[in-house]
């Protein structure tokens, strides 16, 4: 569906975009993971054929972005990062107005309006001002909007950011559901839950490049262990702590301000042992690997900075 | 080189939006020409007429209607082109979304000036009308001026949008009311004839497209189009709407295709 080589994106001297490969197949969940200012967005823009490709090559649907834009965007739906919904209008118009845009018959429109609103959960609102929606619910009036055009590729641009719990996880749900129909989906994210539950494979970015990429699955297993074990000490016995001390009971060992990371096969074994040589951290977590633990070790610092 | 099809939805979005104030807009549309005419054209004409006769051989509210008539298109046009747009570009990043459809920056473009051209007319036509019943207008090519409004409204407006896509907010935006359309509308000929200026105002007046669309209007008005300065404030405006389309494309794509 997708397909990037050597893909370059220059804005004058920066380089938002550097030289990266990708290719998206039909009906998976793509995901693009990476800190703010990684290249992200700027690299969905490029797929959604609305920023010129500065170097390399992109092909969306089999087709050139830089010549048929208009013919790939007839077949993409996008999702963008701020919800760009026509204020002055309700609910319904904005998905008409929409629609009217990829030649849509007006009949037709009101029917998928109807299906997409039930769709999102936001059937009892098709008259109501978009100002009064919440934020939750704008972000989902987006997503059936990005759907009118029965898309075959969907990109969404941090689906979930600043929503609360409950909205991101009725979120997830219409995403898992789209992804059952067999919607391709082409997504970025800060969050590694939202990348580990939804995406096939994932690219993770930094810098302008694709520093890993594979299964959720895969990029644990190569760059982190099965599980961790999260110790938090008293502010007092914290400064007197080296990453030698815990050498000796771990793979690799993460000094971060406020916790101790030890990356570990056996959690509980680990913590046994640290027990034994007479270390008393002020709490103790065990878990399982995540993907935040992927990409502290390769980026060396957290993904929400 | 201008496909009308893919612009009709960005027209169609004007239209939706419209419905939300249509009472209110048509109000003022038919409000504002009754004020200027009655006060201005009846009151202030009665003043003038009382003491100098005539202007150019008319009447003052006949002098006045037509220039009034152009101005009138003028301000519509800048006050759609300035806030509208930039609540699309900007503050609601609308174009954004659309251009995520199939649609081009130049359909975004033909389909505001599309809207545009509907609102100028509708203006247009409002004031003639009022026009008319204030007694001016009565040469049958008179309704001719609604063209050359709506054409006037365009020559400015064409500009005003290129220069809108070139703007971070809406300081610019007061600056050009209050230095550039306020001016113009009492200078370009429409209250007095421009020859009581000093030569540079003059100057000045002619090198904007609005006075020709009052020179032009006014002519239409009084039965007196058929000459060679006609076709040379035709040429004029449609000038001035030419070098906007050339210019908006430009500024609305650098600001919209990164």
């Amino acid at each position: 569906m997708i397909e990037a080589r050597q893909l370059s994106k220059r804005f004058g001297e920066r380089i938002a975009v550097d030289a990266i490969d990708f290719s998206v197949g039909r009906g998976e969940v793509f995901g693009f993971l990476g800190p703010n200012g990684a290249g992200k967005t700027t690299t969905m823009r490029m797929i959604g054929c609305v920023s010129p490709v500065t170097s390399g090559q992109l092909r969306v649907l089999g087709m050139d972005p830089a010549t048929e834009g208009p013919s790939i965007r007839a077949r993409l739906g996008v999702v963008p990062q701020a919800d760009t919904l026509d204020t002055e209008l309700s609910v319904g118009d904005n998905l008409l107005v929409y629609a009217r845009f990829f030649d849509i018959p007006r009949r037709e429109a009101l029917r998928r309006i109807d299906e997409l609103l039930e769709f999102v959960q936001l059937g009892d609102r098709v008259r109501e001002q978009v100002d009064s929606l919440s934020g939750g619910m704008k972000r989902r009036l987006t997503i059936a909007r990005g759907l009118i055009n029965n898309p075959d590729i969907v990109l969404l641009d941090e689906p979930t950011t600043g929503l609360d719990p409950q909205a991101r996880h009725l979120l997830w749900d219409r995403l898992y559901r789209l992804k059952q129909r067999g919607t391709t989906l082409v997504l970025t994210t800060h969050y590694m839950d939202e990348a580990e539950q939804l995406c096939d494979r994932l690219v993770v970015m930094d810098h302008a490049r694709i520093v890993a990429r594979g299964t959720p699955a895969e990029l644990i297993a190569q760059y982190s262990t099965r599980e961790v074990v999260e110790l938090r000490f008293a502010d007092e016995a914290r400064d007197s702590l080296a990453a030698s001390t815990f050498s000796d009971f771990a793979e690799r060992v993460e000094m971060l301000p406020d916790r101790v990371l030890l990356y570990t096969r056996d959690g509980e074994g680990t913590v046994e042992a640290l027990h034994r040589r007479g270390v008393a951290p002020a709490s103790v977590l065990v878990r399982r690997s995540t993907l935040e633990d992927v990409f502290l070790r390769l980026t060396g610092r957290s993904l929400i900075e | 080189m201008i496909a009308l099809r893919p612009a009709l939805p960005i027209a169609a979005y004007n239209f939706a939006t419209f419905r939300q104030n249509w009472k209110g807009a048509t109000f003022l549309y038919v409000i504002s020409p009754l004020l200027f005419l009655g006060s201005m054209g009846v009151g202030l004409g009665g003043l003038v007429g009382r003491s100098r006769g005539a202007i150019d051989g008319v009447s003052y509210l006949q002098f006045l209607a037509p220039g009034l008539l152009a101005t009138t298109a003028m301000q519509t046009a800048t006050a759609d082109m300035t806030y509208p747009i930039m609540t699309r570009l900007l503050w609601n990043r609308t174009y954004e979304a659309l251009l995520n459809t199939p649609a081009r920056v130049r359909d975004v473009i033909t389909g505001e000036l599309l809207w545009l051209t509907l609102r100028l007319l509708a203006v247009s036509a409002l004031f003639y009308a009022v026009a008319v019943c204030f007694g001016a207008g009565r040469s049958p090519e008179a309704v001719l001026a609604i063209p050359v409004a709506v054409l006037t409204g365009l020559a400015f407006g064409v500009p005003v949008l290129a220069y809108t896509a070139t703007t971070r907010g809406d300081n610019g935006f007061n600056v050009l009311n209050r230095f550039v359309v306020l001016p113009l509308f009492l200078l370009s000929g429409s209250f007095f004839p421009l020859t009581q200026l000093p030569l540079f105002l003059q100057a000045i007046a002619w090198a904007l497209p609005v006075t020709h669309g009052v020179e032009l209007c006014r002519a239409l008005f009084l039965g007196r189009a058929g000459s060679a300065a006609s076709v040379g404030h035709l040429v004029a405006l449609l000038a001035f709407v030419t070098a906007g389309l050339f210019a908006a494309q430009r500024t609305m794509t650098r600001r919209l295709v990164v």
